[in-house]
């Protein structure tokens, strides 16, 4: 595999730290009592997201889950929006109406977030097609866990989307959990990316922790796709480190297998592979600290932020034509 | 001007917005020239027009095809999503309700999901229990979304064109006994904007509401009740969901009288809902209480004269609306 290029390995860095630093800080927020909202952590995901949103252009489509943290951080939705729609605020991305499982920024490409399971693989179908249709060149990458190839529409969207060609990339983000169930409970076959071949589409398992693996295997789906040649499954295997949402019982999760998991943390590794490439200990703190900084602002406004007008219950529901 | 059908109608409608916006395009098992155009040929013809991408036959995948018109919506083009029979609607439910319905609410207003969803539908052809409801009572019930029935050409051609015009998901419910009918073409351009009812017929002693194709039964029955001095005043809704509120009071203000009338079954049906705002907001101008006419609550039957007996039948209305008016 060709090696990744230092600014290339810099900007995933970036994303992933941002990734990172905004589950930490609202982790942070909850536990300290200052925000009471739902929250689906995405400790040890974090480098697969910021991989894959890397892999992208910047006007290219993203559908995610309520876990999308990863995307539309990485993908650059503004920090203060984001985190003005996490706290329900009318500054945020959706005037407060969508919260944290209904993240939705056109501007940034994050045009759904979904809290159902698996619905996003048939609308990312369709914005594909859309940019098929229209000859834009875009393409759309949807993000989804192991427990969401489970669901009928999953099977529905990779056969369709094979059928013609799309440019989409499917992402399937097995963490091992599916909720409370662990992956060998909810699916007997060894991996999700061999099921791509019953639709006649390329599907590769990679190491979501290893920068070396994920980001080439995205890419190169996300290339393939702007080819024309169609849909691609990429399967990273990853982590989910904390319960299903922050503050959930993870009794279910044995704590030998988080042990050696943590052994995985894709964080380190990256670190490594950062000063391998010469980057210095120095430069990478830095990084974070600037990103500390940006999200302790956005933060700030965001507490500070005015709520919705009451009205707003009334508004949007239909197109406004009087 | 030329008589057409109501599935000349609905074709026409069709290419005629196709031929005007690039982004407007069908999806739907069978809907391409390779499979016929179309079950009920709505979309014959248009293939040899705009091509298969834009006559999209689809696998046998219900979520996967309002899926996908989900997301060409919010990408922004128009598409026309066909659902084979009503029934199927079961199957891709989520996409309609939690998708399509609310990603204009939940973005915001960032993301208006601007489609419309074809389905057929109708009591009276054989089909049994899984391929005749009406159920219309589903999406009216589920905000941020219009609902649609026609119950002639002329109005199909409209209201279709005015559903692929809205800026919002539309179900769009065609009787499958009403195809046939013809009548005078309103000719290119034609719109019946969402959400006005038409008076069908005027009169002074009772308003019937109704949509579909139970509006040809309420206009047989006031025919014949004309005959007998009673004024029978019928409502065709044709926007089901939101429907046009102001035409129903103004109605029941002025007749006194009022009878919901609809193929879906009675219980929970949109008739409850209007018949209870219409006791609310015109209570000081009712003579006597609002009347529910509505399918039997079984599943449909197949025998035909089971079937038959299932629809509301007109010696019913006849006998509804002399109750109410209080002629025997
Ligand atoms: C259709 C549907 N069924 C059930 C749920 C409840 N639920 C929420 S998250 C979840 C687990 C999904 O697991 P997975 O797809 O692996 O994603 P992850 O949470 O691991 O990112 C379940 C069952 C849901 N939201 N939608």
């Amino acid at each position: 595999m060709a090696q990744i290029d230092r600014d290339t390995l810099l900007d995933i860095y970036t994303r992933t730290m941002k990734v990172n630093r905004t589950d930490e800080k609202f982790r942070e927020l909850l536990m300290g009592g200052k925000v009471a909202v739902m929250y689906y952590c995405v400790r040890g995901q974090e480098l697969v997201s910021a991989a894959a949103m890397a892999a992208l252009e910047k006007d290219d489509y993203v559908v995610c889950t309520y876990r999308g943290q990863g995307e539309q951080t990485a993908k650059g939705i503004p920090m203060e929006k984001w985190w003005g729609e996490c706290l329900g605020k009318a500054t945020g991305t959706c005037k407060g109406k969508g919260g944290t499982m209904h993240i939705t920024d056109p501007e940034t490409g994050i045009m759904v977030t979904t809290g159902v399971v698996g619905s996003g693989l048939p609308i990312a179908n369709g914005l594909a097609m859309a940019s098929q249709n229209n000859g834009d060149g875009r393409v759309t990458l949807v993000s989804f866990g192991d427990g969401a190839a489970n669901i009928g529409g999953f099977h529905e969207a990779m056969n369709m989307a094979q059928l013609y060609k799309l440019p989409v990339v499917f992402l399937c983000q097995n963490n091992r959990y599916g909720e409370h169930t662990a992956y060998a409970d909810h699916t007997d076959s060894p991996n999700i990316a061999s099921r791509a071949a019953g639709y006649g589409m390329p599907g590769v398992t990679v190491d979501g922790n290893d920068v070396n693996q994920i980001y080439p295997a995205v890419k190169e789906a996300v290339d393939r796709a702007r080819r024309g040649e169609g849909p691609t499954l990429v399967e990273a295997m990853c982590y989910r480190m904390m319960g299903h949402f922050f503050g959930s019982d993870f009794s279910y999760m044995p704590p030998e297998h988080i042990a050696e998991m943590k052994a995985e943390d894709p964080l380190p590794k990256l670190r490594k592979v950062m000063l391998e490439h010469q980057f210095t200990e120095e430069e990478l703190d830095a990084i974070v600290a600037d990103i500390d900084a940006q999200i302790n602002a956005a933060v700030e406004h965001a507490l500070a932020a005015p709520l919705p007008d009451t009205d707003e219950i009334y508004r949007d529901v239909l197109e406004e034509t009087a | 001007m030329a008589q057409i059908t109501m599935t000349q109608a609905l074709n026409l409608a069709i290419d005629e917005a196709m031929a005007d916006d690039p982004g407007v395009f069908c999806l739907g098992e069978d809907v391409s020239a390779k499979q016929g155009g179309g079950v009920f040929k709505v979309t014959q013809g248009l293939t040899e027009k705009y091509g298969e991408h834009r006559i999209r036959a689809t696998p046998i995948s219900e979520t996967a095809i309002i899926g996908a018109a989900v997301g060409a919506a919010l990408a922004g083009q128009r598409p026309i999503a066909e659902i084979m029979l009503m029934n199927f609607v079961g199957v891709c439910m989520d996409q309609i309700v939690n998708h399509a319905a609310k990603l204009r609410f939940m973005s915001g207003g960032q993301t208006p999901c601007p489609m419309v969803i074809r389905t057929t539908t109708g009591v009276g052809v054989g089909f049994g229990g899984q391929h005749s409801d009406m159920l219309e009572a589903w999406f009216a019930h589920v905000a941020g979304i219009h609902v649609v029935t026609p119950s002639n050409p002329a109005d199909a051609r409209g209201l279709m064109r005015a559903s692929i015009d809205a800026n919002d998901p539309v179900i769009f419910i065609e009787n499958i006994l009403c195809y046939g009918l013809k009548a005078e073409d309103p000719g290119p351009g034609y719109r019946v904007p969402l959400g006005k009812a038409a008076i069908a017929r005027e009169g002074s002693d009772i308003s019937i509401i109704t949509y579909g194709r139970t509006v040809l039964d309420a206009l047989s029955v006031a025919d014949d009740l004309a005959k007998e001095g009673i004024s029978v005043e019928v409502i065709d809704l044709r926007t089901i969901a939101p429907y046009d509120e102001a035409t129903v009071l103004a109605s029941v203000r002025k007749t006194g009288r009022a009878l919901t009338l609809h193929e879906a079954v009675r219980p929970f049906g949109t008739g409850a809902e209007i018949a209870a705002n219409i006791q609310e907001k015109c209570w000081d101008s009712l003579k006597g209480p609002v009347r529910r006419i509505g399918g039997t609550f079984s599943a449909v039957p197949f025998a035909s004269h089971l079937e038959q007996a299932w629809i509301p039948q007109k010696s019913d209305i006849v006998a509804q609306i002399k109750a109410s008016v209080g002629k025997h």
